[in-house]
């Protein structure tokens, strides 16, 4: 028997309803109204892909991983990640009260929504945040065209 | 145990009490909960938050673990697509035995909090001899 008990404070069927709702919310964004919600692949990891001038950035929530056991390729405007989550086992004398991190693994094709510099990429970790930052060619960036007087 | 492929799940978001200082979501962190006889460990997923940004708020059996998130997107960066939301991370709850509280112990890394939180002395478990008369 624990002795310990784990009660999350505010639970109430009230605030449950409203949770519902938000879910109910959200699952309407996701499918009625797309593009105003946010954008679901349904593949793991989510990624939010971002832009400046010079290059592309996919960034996503990889928490305790090791880094070294990722894979990430790009190959034909398609940025690949590959890798595993693994959640080391704990002593065999414990009992669980709450168990919501999952372990497994993943492989999700990213299209790019831009061309690429395959040699121009770098990816990063820190915090449990994978970065990779791809650099754009050249031909594609943003120019500003001078209006010449005749 | 055969190894599964993960599947993405939306960060449950938190309504926040009361009127919060910094704007932006808030988020309820994926936790493991365990227990020994002489401890209780809570692991965290809070993914952005830095060792410095992590804060503990332990009062009476109350407690409440918080992380506040770096924004991840440099300056002149505009979003394209986004697929998960960020912000900070909180949980609260509510211990049903006494920690001791000098002896807890918080580690972060990559994203993760582990916390261990032992058992004050008279809150072991015993074992009870049952005599025979």
């Amino acid at each position: 028997m624990p002795i310990f008990t784990f009660r999350e404070p505010g639970w109430s069927p009230s605030e449950e309803l409203e949770r519902l709702q938000r879910r109910m919310g959200r699952l309407f964004e996701e499918t009625i109204a797309p593009g105003l919600g946010l954008w679901r692949a349904g593949v793991y990891p989510l990624v939010n892909i971002s832009e400046d001038h010079d290059y592309l950035y996919v960034r996503a929530e990889l928490p305790g991983i090791n880094p070294q056991e990722l894979e990430i390729t790009v190959h034909e405007g398609n940025l690949i990640l590959r890798g595993g989550r693994k959640i080391p086992s704990e002593e065999k004398d414990i009992n669980y009260h709450r168990r919501e991190r999952e372990s497994g693994f993943f492989r999700r094709v990213v299209g790019l929504p831009t061309a690429v510099n395959p040699d121009k990429v770098e990816a990063s970790y820190k915090d449990g945040i994978l970065t990779v930052k791809l650099g754009k060619p050249e031909e594609i960036k943003p120019r500003v065209i001078k209006v010449q007087s005749a | 145990m055969t190894e599964k492929e993960l599947k993405p799940k939306a960060k449950e978001e938190v309504k926040a009490k009361g009127e919060r200082v910094r704007p932006g979501r808030v988020f309820l962190p994926a936790v493991d909960i365990f227990e020994t006889p002489e401890a209780l460990t809570l692991v965290a997923d809070m993914p952005g938050v830095p060792n410095d940004k992590v804060t503990l708020d332990i009062k009476d059996n109350h407690l409440i673990i918080s992380g506040g998130i770096t924004p991840p997107m440099g300056e002149g960066e505009t979003m394209l697509s986004q697929e998960y939301y960020t912000g900070d991370f909180q949980r609260e709850f509510h211990l049903g035995a006494t920690i001791d509280q000098a002896r807890i112990e918080a580690s972060m890394k990559d994203g993760v909090l582990r916390l261990l939180l032992p058992k004050a002395e008279k809150a072991k478990p015993r074992k009870i001899e049952v005599k025979v008369g």
